[in-house]
């Protein structure tokens, strides 16, 4: 530490070269800081803390095909099941196919099994009490400026009307927010009552898309699953059952391989970093060969020698890579609201810690070679220039 | 400050001069390439510059790292960016290489996509009896009436679970979508539980090799074959559209009805005739546009992501650049000042520089696309269709893309010498030639 002073004065003797290095590693921990924010919004899908206690039932075939209504009261009596919710995903289209969010006809007990979603008890009632009712998150009511009491047309693209209209008409009663209100990710979606959508769908009534059941021990997850599939074993409406993180986890590793693709891009970025600055510190190094020769003839050990150059190849990497990290610190939060879901709210504790450590490895790397050069130099010839 | 606004005014003009110059069609740009070379062998200060940049381009060897940080530094960049860029032309290429301006696809009104559309038998006879659509040798329309559902099996590799689109056909298929080829076993028998399984489809899933049997609500089905159709098609599994609906409990109904035109023309009284219709309530597009359409998202959000990544890398690589130009500046700064006391004028200096950053840029975007070329092209992946199913699609680093990766290299070269460019020239001749 004492010689910090001295490794600062190092890395500035050549202003101009270390501020373009500078700004070359902050560019390369920006691009980290972004993806790796990427890639952590889809690896939480499959490891939610909320929802470890439900589990999801779909049709074995796929998770497009209906089950019957009739499997409610069997699933509610399985042992281990504490109480048991049910919808349909519609798929509905606001105003225009990029306007997308989820929305989904769901059981009038839903929300009771989703307790990361809070409403107040006067909107819960209103959502049971009103036909047509609708509830939508914050972010999304948000998004559209909807406000209880309004309107909201969807064009249906599963289920027509009875009367053949693609229109749907929901009149909004509530608006739920996140329990952890950084969790805005959640809050894009509708929901409104499966009662409407069954008794108003010309085909397919008394389905159902997916049934949650709510586990009264979590440990006792994969024995309830069993049971529950047991149910429809062998019937023309077999079930698969999951826990919700299990089957998100499946859903996302539909769409890409987002890990795969964040790695290769990084490994590029690195590589072509830890050339740029290794070139960086062998120049600094070489200019510097009479200066080094001058702190070990003063008493400089080789080893300190050593240490100094690596000092500055770590403190160079670190200085760049977390005014990057930074950066990208303060342009996730304003991106995250424009691009929903690929970017989690803010640059996980997790990523920060991972950055560093790349840092600190990549300052080794780049540093390794000139700082062997400054500890094994002669002195009597870095003093004569040879 | 009194560098610093000369140096602000440069900046400004470079991004004016740089931005138009990205947006030129190639043969511009070899236009430009050759007046340049023109000029060079023609002037006088041509030849000036062409001996200046030879002395230049003699020394790289003696500073190959510092000059190989420009190309690896841009190679980087074309690399991720031509790698990224692959990835939607190559998704947007299978699905419009999937659809056809004489072939048209019929869903239910407001479905937007096969899966969600049911058309009831009714429904599909009326279609087929429309006018336009081209006649087989017995008489019959060519239409194929089609059943498009989603079964959920095991990945290769990972195993967790991901959908396959299963299409039921109609007895004309074959007809219809000519392209596809049995490439092992037989087609399937109507009326029985087989399937044909696309080649892209028996590569990303567990079990469906030939001889197989998958369970479907309780049913075996046998893997009789499987196909090649060179485009999305190949994503799926096929089969008898009957036998398919009564595995899913659809009764008669299908999700939509595909027909062949006697010619592209033809869709107007088509689609008129369709809409004329008060019992059909239906949507109707060629093919071509279907399919499009579904690429358009993917495609885009790759192009933003590929632009923004690479931006950021170029960035870096820019400043990378002007780091390793400045030391050659710096170390060549005697033989400089040399040729100006000896009559060399600015211009020459000032483009010799640049040539030697272009060049180098050059050098590097060439080795980022073939790096990318090499790596990438027909790499398959796949990922979630409208179909909520897998579609499988390779990389296509395409010359289009190669082209584009090239310009962003010789951009970034143009920003990352032109400073140190403009530092040779200024350098004071007397103090640069006494300098060691």
């Amino acid at each position: 530490m004492k010689y910090l002073h001295l490794i600062w004065a190092a890395l500035f003797r050549r202003k101009a070269r270390t501020i373009f290095t500078l700004a070359s590693v902050m560019a390369a921990f920006l691009l980290f800081g972004l993806l790796d924010s990427v890639r952590a919004a889809f690896g939480d899908a499959g490891n939610s803390v909320a929802g470890v206690d439900r589990l999801l039932v779909m049709s074995r075939i796929s998770m497009t095909v209906s089950l019957p209504q009739s499997l409610l009261p069997r699933i509610e009596a399985v042992p281990g099941v504490k109480e048991v919710a049910y919808g349909n995903w519609f798929g509905g289209i606001y105003q225009d196919p990029r306007n997308f969010f989820p929305n989904e006809a769901v059981s009038d007990n839903f929300l009771d099994l989703f307790d990361e979603y809070e409403m107040p008890a006067d909107q819960r009632a209103a959502f049971r009490n009103t036909r047509t009712g609708a509830i939508v998150g914050a972010e999304l009511a948000q998004r559209f400026g909807w406000k209880i009491g309004d309107k909201i047309p969807l064009q249906a693209t599963i289920f027509p009307q009875r009367d053949g209209s693609n229109t749907w008409t929901f009149d909004l009663v509530g608006i739920f927010h996140a329990r952890d209100r950084k969790e805005k990710n959640r809050e894009s979606i509708l929901f409104f009552r499966w009662k409407y959508l069954d008794e108003s769908r010309p085909f397919d009534r008394g389905r159902i898309g997916f049934y949650v059941a709510q586990l009264a021990d979590v440990n006792q997850a994969d024995a309830v699953a069993h049971a529950i599939d047991a149910i429809s074993a062998n019937s023309d409406h077999e079930t698969k059952t999951q826990s919700e993180n299990a089957f998100n986890r499946a859903f996302v590793s539909q769409f890409a391989d987002i890990g795969l693709i964040v790695a290769g891009i990084m490994s590029a970025v690195f590589f072509t970093l830890i050339l740029l600055t290794g070139n960086t510190m062998a120049q600094a190094v070489r200019e510097r060969i009479p200066e080094l020769a001058v702190l070990k003839t003063i008493g400089f050990s080789n080893r300190s020698v050593l240490g100094l150059v690596l000092a500055e190849s770590v403190l160079l990497i670190l200085l760049g890579g977390l005014i990057g990290i930074a950066l990208a610190a303060l342009i996730v939060p304003v991106m995250s609201t424009q691009v929903r879901g690929l970017l989690p709210d803010q640059v996980r504790l997790a990523t920060w810690l991972f950055g560093i450590a790349m840092m600190i490895g990549i300052g080794l790397v780049v540093g390794a070679l000139p700082a062997l050069r400054g500890m094994r130099l002669r002195i009597v010839d870095a003093l004569a220039g040879r | 400050m009194r560098k610093l606004l000369p140096n602000l005014a440069i900046t400004l003009a470079l991004l004016a001069t740089a931005v138009p110059l990205a947006m030129l069609p190639w043969p511009a740009l070899l236009a430009l390439a050759i007046v340049l070379a023109l000029w060079m062998v023609l002037s006088h200060r041509g030849q000036q510059t062409w001996a200046v940049t030879r002395v230049g381009l003699s020394t790289l060897g003696q500073r190959l790292g510092s000059s190989s940080v420009v190309v690896v530094g841009i190679a980087g960049v074309v690399g991720v960016l031509v790698a990224l860029l692959a990835m939607g032309e190559g998704f947007r290429a299978t699905l419009a290489e999937t659809g056809s301006d004489d072939t048209v696809l019929v869903t239910r009104a407001g479905a937007n996509a096969e899966l969600n559309s049911v058309l009831l038998h009714d429904a599909v006879v009326q279609i087929e009896q429309a006018p336009g659509i081209l006649k087989d040798a017995q008489g019959r329309p060519i239409a194929s009436p089609e059943l498009v559902v989603v079964a959920s099996l095991p990945r290769q590799g990972s195993g967790l679970d991901a959908n396959v689109q299963i299409r039921g056909v109609g007895p004309q298929v074959r007809e219809l979508r000519p392209q596809v080829e049995i490439t092992a076993g037989r087609y399937f028998e109507p009326g029985l539980r087989e399937l044909v399984v696309g080649k892209g489809a028996a590569e990303q899933f567990q079990g469906l090799e030939l001889g197989a049997q998958i369970r479907l609500n309780n049913q075996v089905w046998t893997v009789v074959g499987t196909f090649r159709a060179g485009d999305a098609f190949d994503s799926e599994v096929w089969a008898d559209a009957d036998i398919v609906a009564s595995t899913y409990r659809r009764g008669n109904s299908v999700t939509d009805v595909t027909v062949k035109l006697v010619n592209a023309d033809a869709l107007d009284g088509f689609k008129a005739a369709l809409a004329a219709n008060p019992q059909l309530k239906v949507d109707a597009e060629t093919t071509r546009a279907y399919f499009s359409k579904q690429s358009e998202g993917l495609s885009r959000l790759l192009r933003i992501v590929g632009s923004v990544v690479g931006a950021i890398m170029a960035i870096g690589a820019i400043f990378g650049a002007l780091n390793t130009m400045y030391a050659a500046v710096a170390a060549r700064a005697r033989e400089i000042a040399t040729l100006r006391a000896i009559g060399f004028r600015g211009l020459p200096v000032v483009v010799s520089v640049m040539l030697e950053t272009m060049l180098l840029a050059l050098a590097g975007g060439l080795l980022g696309a073939a790096v990318a070329w090499l790596l990438f092209d027909n790499y398959t992946v796949s990922t979630l269709s409208q179909n909520f199913s897998q579609v499988v699609f390779a990389f296509r680093v395409s010359p289009a893309l190669v082209l584009t990766g090239l310009k962003w290299a010789l951009v970034i070269g143009f920003i990352g010498g032109l400073f140190p460019a403009l530092q040779a020239a200024r350098l004071p001749v007397t103090t640069a030639l006494r300098e060691l």
